[in-house]
């Protein structure tokens, strides 16, 4: 199936775009939104956008946002095409999310764990009852409370469980990573491709394809070893100088999932670790990826592999929002010739068909 | 593309290691009105002027493993030289052109032994405080939600 080019409608689309115009302004008679407050006030739909448009960047973002409606993956398509504007100039040292200057941190294995359990700003524990005081002109809620902070370190739960050789390390190596933006994806893609796709993939389906992990297609039994958010700062080395400098600070979310693993030939029996970085604040996404990063490795550690999740192919191919609205959205545009070889067939098989019958 | 292993190159110098961090995370209005409170620098000129791209920010595996590609970030970058030939740079996250340019102006300021005291004394140490208050604020609102979860004895 293809579709082709026509010509003609310029006036109808000009007209169709001044009406979107209208519509994504709504009543005139209402204030603007300006994208200031989309950034400060829709704060995790500015991050979904810079996670899914794989460009952090909050002011971009947020007026994607505002351009599209509020249409979240029409709002990363957005920055993913202006992104390809700008020239590259360099890759970031990695960063240290055990460094994190913590805003949340919880930990569902261990109760008591050196730093402790920091709830920060989260829906947990809200009773999800709708809020009219919100409907009404609202105020500026008072301050939050603060409490003396001891500069205790945080370590990563699975770090602890690495100290009694409980954890399966991490590969170490400092080779530079495979990028999705210069290459196409290639099968088998190892780890740090997949982790990099995923960390652009849509929520929703990350979210339901993890889900599907715990439902049983796939064999997971995870537990979140810790779950962080907060800022870490950004260092590259600028070839004009030759040293590592700070260049600011991003907020991300990181999950360490500890799943089960029953060892191998040359392994005993161990826990091993799905993990999940995105940009921003966006526990849902973070918690997602580490349940499908860890179904991923199904292959490099020995198991079967039979689940959707546990597809590589089938995730990474379909993970991609900008691609997958593109193909599906594809269908809109002109088929005219394509349907219409397929009017044709399709006239003769019945034509055939019914001769036959009659016969 | 440049990789990042920090290895080549010349040895950081701590100090400018520190003011160029601190100019990163400031805005532009803030070292403007630090630097307005001083005589007011000598001209300088642009080697490259203010100039926004890209960074690939790179995470690692399992968080403390293999590095991977995590995302890009906007960042703008600034080269200037001082009538004396000291040459600044800047390389700042985010759009904002007028603070790349003055943080690599401040960066050649700075490499000059006699002004630096100034500088630091009105501008750096100030914005820095400013970071550190940022900081322990935010400190002090996380720790003001850490929990103790009780296990009830009837749990497994």
């Amino acid at each position: 199936m293809a579709y082709v080019a026509v010509k003609g409608g310029e006036r109808a689309i000009e007209a169709a775009h001044a009406w979107l115009a209208r519509e994504r302004r709504g009543d005139p008679g209402l204030p603007a939104l300006t994208v200031g407050q989309i950034e400060q006030q829709l704060g995790l739909a500015v991050d979904r956008v810079m996670a899914e448009g794989a460009c952090h960047d909050r002011g971009l973002a947020a007026l994607a946002i505002k351009q599209a409606r509020g249409d979240l993956i029409e709002a990363a398509f957005l920055l993913r095409a202006y992104r390809t504007t700008l020239p590259r100039f360099a890759a970031s040292l990695p960063l240290d999310t055990g460094a994190m200057r913590i805003r949340r941190r919880i930990s569902a294995t261990y109760k008591d764990l050196p730093g402790g359990q920091v709830l920060g700003p989260t829906f947990d524990y809200t009773h999800r009852l709708l809020d009219f005081a919100l409907a009404a002109e609202d105020e500026a809620p008072p301050p939050p409370p603060e409490a003396s902070a001891e500069a205790e370190r945080m370590p990563r739960v699975t770090g602890i469980l690495a100290q009694e050789g409980l954890m399966q390390g991490e590969v170490a190596g400092e080779a530079e990573p495979p990028d999705l933006t210069r290459e196409p994806l290639a099968f088998p893609a190892e780890r740090p491709l997949r982790l990099q796709s995923l960390a652009r993939g849509d929520e929703g389906f990350l979210l339901a394809l993890g889900y599907s992990t715990q439902r049983g297609y796939g064999n997971a039994h995870p537990f979140v070893g810790e779950i962080r958010m907060g800022e870490v700062t950004v260092e590259i080395v600028p070839p004009e100088l030759g040293f590592a400098i700070e260049i600011g600070e991003i907020t991300v979310t990181e999950c360490q999932m500890v799943n089960q693993f029953a060892g191998s030939k040359t392994e005993p029996p161990q826990f091993t670790r799905g993990y999940g970085l995105t940009f921003g604040h966006a526990e849902r996404k973070a918690m997602a990826m580490a349940l499908v990063d860890r179904a991923l490795r199904a292959r490099e550690l020995g198991e079967e592999a039979t689940a959707p999740a546990e597809s590589e192919e089938f995730v990474l191919y379909h993970c991609d929002n900008v691609e997958a609205t593109g193909f599906v959205e594809h269908l809109k545009l002109p088929h005219y010739v394509d349907f219409q070889s397929e009017l044709e067939k399709i006239r003769q098989l019945r034509a055939t068909a019914l001769r036959e019958a009659a016969e | 593309m440049s990789d990042a292993t920090g290895s080549e190159g010349a040895a950081p110098d701590p100090a400018r290691r520190r003011w160029m961090g601190v100019l990163a995370r400031a805005s532009a209005a803030e070292i403007a009105e630090r630097l307005a409170a001083l005589p007011p620098p000598p001209p300088h000129r642009r080697l490259r002027a203010p100039e926004t791209g890209l960074v690939m920010a790179r995470g690692r595996q399992g968080g403390d493993g293999a590095p991977f590609n995590l995302g890009e970030m906007t960042v703008t970058r600034c080269s200037v030289a001082l009538p004396d030939g000291r040459i600044g740079h800047a390389y700042v996250a985010g759009r904002d052109r007028r603070q790349a340019e003055l943080a690599a102006l401040l960066d050649a300021l700075l490499q000059d032994a006699d002004r630096r005291p100034a500088l630091l004394a009105a501008v750096i140490e100030p914005l820095a405080a400013a970071q550190a208050a940022r900081a322990a604020q935010q400190a002090a609102r996380a720790a003001a939600t850490r929990v103790q979860f009780f296990t009830m004895a009837t749990m497994r």
